[in-house]
């Protein structure tokens, strides 16, 4: 046998991204058309409208005093009305899981997939062009929502953003679509698994569920067991409360809070546990620089990004994995 | 590429879940411009042979080539070439008949203009050009069925593969989807189909195999099968009355196998070639009246029927 057909037998033909972008227009013309998107959307420009109102009506009484008050469009709740940050805690797992809940059970379910992976294409393409549309999808639901508040903003508060509220606001939409990238990898594993959609949407929410309400109380129980606090030894106290921080952080939810935070209030320097002893010569409420702030907040960036592609291999496995008959 | 002729070739193909081989140890060969159809019952192995030969599942052993290429080391160019026509074909029921083809069009690669093109003529030829802009979820089981084959054509395949194409379809339905596969066979395209609908297989098919637990266990025309199988591959009714036993008389007929009596004047004979002059000779010679001669070929149907007794009686006695 030649080195050439030797090379042949071993390696696979042409690229695995081949029909990768046809599967990308035909998955976001599907998603940007589905009655499901448009209430998930109509529901977020609503929320947006409604908190991003509230929130100029409160702020316009101190515009002029606070150098970042665009950013505080984001954060600034009225009650009854909480802030917009708030909201998009839930709303954007829940639309990313709305995407992609039934991407892959679904062409079993309608039984295309044998013939569409009997296409010209790789089953590579299929899966990630899939997950390229519903990040692409999110991305610019978000940014359509993010460009809507800066213009209610403009005209609720009379004033141009500055370049550094713009920047870190462009962070913060940045951080929300990777935020929405895990739920959305979550949702296309159950998806993968799972054969009916119904039992991996089910599954999804759960698992957000579960990060939102549960992981926060396990986490302290966590850390009460792990390291008890005792009164006689304060170091202890500090050991168990920084534990407790560390294992909220395996939750996206923690991740995604903590990051905006940091990205949309400059004055917060550390994102960690704060003794009064460290704060000694600080000056309080001084702004950090954009690029403190994204020091501060890297590795959250990095951990949903890790994240999602762990969970994007996952999916990835089981799925080349998976026989084509049903 | 070996042999130009020769459009898919598989020797000792085999393919195994677990403890179960689905498929064991195929020889096929199938050549160019020929309709050859995959017979046997559910779980026979049938639908797992055909996604090996697109490469959608690997074998566990054995080798096959489909147009000279190996569907598991060279499946984009495999599948560029091959249509395959699948089992209860699904389409995006929201989408357009014209957009569910479009999208199979940009996953072959086509460019805009020539994918509208081949769509307008894909969809005029199998007679849907009229609900082309309607939303696929309103066809009905033969119109799927016809967008689906419209799909298959869309990238002008040298090799058609198609799983159970007449299953679920009503006699009308299927008639017109036999008229279609007679049409691209005289347009020169292979055809590879599996079907259990024998009569169907029978009519367009020109060469068959039998499927049993994984193995072809049969292979060829379908009076060559009927002849394997049956014995006999002609079989004359005869109804004659006369002096004589007329059994007698034909079982010296040299060529006649077996011989039935089915009523009072009538007889059944199974026999190697088409012997009615020698039977109707024979008849006058020994002095009898013959009141009618006819001969019927065999049908696939019997020849099934036929063999899978002939197991299970088997499988009854190893038991």
């Amino acid at each position: 046998m030649s080195v050439q057909s030797l090379k042949q037998t071993r390696a696979r033909e042409g690229s695995p991204w081949t029909g990768l972008w046809a599967v990308v227009a035909k998955e976001m013309a599907d998603s940007l058309t589905s009655t499901r998107m448009f209430i998930l959307e109509l529901l977020i420009v609503l929320t947006a409208a409604g908190t991003v109102y509230g929130a100029t009506q409160t702020l316009q009484e101190t515009v002029g005093q606070d150098r970042f008050v665009f950013l505080k469009l984001f954060t600034t709740g009225r009650d009854p009305i909480p802030a917009f940050i708030g909201f998009l805690g839930f709303l954007v797992p829940l639309l990313a899981i709305a995407l992609a809940f039934d991407s892959v059970n679904g062409e079993f379910h309608q039984r295309t997939i044998s013939k569409v992976l009997a296409q010209p294409i790789y089953r590579d393409a299929l899966l990630f062009g899939k997950f390229l549309a519903g990040l692409f999808t999110l991305a610019l639901a978000l940014t359509t929502i993010w460009l809507l508040i800066m213009g209610m903003g403009i005209i609720g508060l009379g004033l141009p953003p500055s370049g550094e509220e713009v920047a870190r606001s462009l962070w913060f939409l940045l951080a929300t679509i990777f935020y929405g990238g895990i739920w959305l990898a979550l949702a296309m594993v159950f998806s993968i698994i799972f054969r009916q959609p119904a039992t991996a949407a089910l599954a999804s929410i759960a698992v957000w569920l579960f990060f939102t309400v549960f992981w926060g109380i396990l986490a302290d129980l966590a850390a009460q067991s792990i390291i008890p606090a005792r009164l006689s030894e304060p170091e202890t106290i500090i050991a168990q409360a920084e534990l407790a921080k560390t294992l909220t952080r395996f939750s996206p939810n923690t991740l995604y809070a903590e990051a905006t935070l940091a990205l949309l209030n400059p004055a917060v320097r550390s994102l960690g546990v704060v003794l009064p002893v460290q704060l000694f010569g600080a000056v309080l409420g001084t702004p950090l620089p954009l690029s403190q702030s994204l020091v501060l907040v890297w590795p959250h960036f990095t951990g949903l990004i890790a994240a999602t592609i762990l969970l994007f291999a996952v999916g990835y496995v089981i799925f080349q994995r998976r026989e084509i008959r049903a | 590429m070996a042999n130009n002729n020769v459009v898919i070739k598989s020797r000792g193909l085999t393919k195994k879940y677990g403890d179960f081989t689905a498929v064991d140890h195929l020889n096929l060969t199938v050549n160019r411009g020929e309709v050859f159809g995959l017979l046997g019952p559910n779980g026979s192995g049938k639908t797992t042979t055909i996604l090996m030969l697109l490469g959608l599942t690997e074998p566990t052993a054995g080798s096959v080539e489909v147009l000279g290429l190996d569907p598991a080391r060279q499946p984009l160019s495999v599948k560029a070439r091959v249509g395959y026509l699948p089992d209860q074909v699904g389409f995006y029921d929201g989408l357009t008949a014209r957009e569910n083809l479009g999208y199979i069009a940009r996953l072959n690669g086509l460019p805009r203009a020539e994918a509208n093109e081949r769509i307008q003529r894909v969809l005029s030829q199998v007679g849907l050009s009229e609900v082309a802009n309607k939303r696929v979820g309103t066809f009905s089981r033969g119109m799927r069925q016809r967008l689906g084959v419209a799909e298959v054509l869309l990238k002008q395949p040298e090799l058609i593969i198609m799983d159970e194409p007449t299953l679920g379809l009503d006699p009308e339905g299927a008639r017109e989807f036999l008229e279609l596969i007679v049409q691209l066979k005289s347009e020169g395209i292979t055809m590879l189909l599996s079907s259990h609908l024998l009569h169907q297989v029978q009519a367009v098919c020109d060469r068959v195999g039998l499927f049993h637990r994984g193995q072809m266990v049969l292979e060829g025309t379908v009076p060559e099968l009927a002849q394997k199988v049956l014995g006999g591959a002609y079989r004359i009714l005869v109804e004659a009355n006369g002096t004589g036993n007329l059994e007698e008389v034909f079982r010296r007929i040299n060529g006649v196998v077996n011989i039935n009596r089915a009523g009072q004047d009538r007889y059944e004979l199974e026999a190697k070639k088409d012997l009615r002059p020698e039977v109707a000779r024979s008849i006058v010679e020994a002095g009898g009246k013959l009141l009618s001669l006819n001969i019927e070929l065999p049908s696939l149907d019997e020849v099934y029927a036929r063999y899978f007794k002939k197991e299970v009686d088997h499988v009854g006695a190893v038991a």
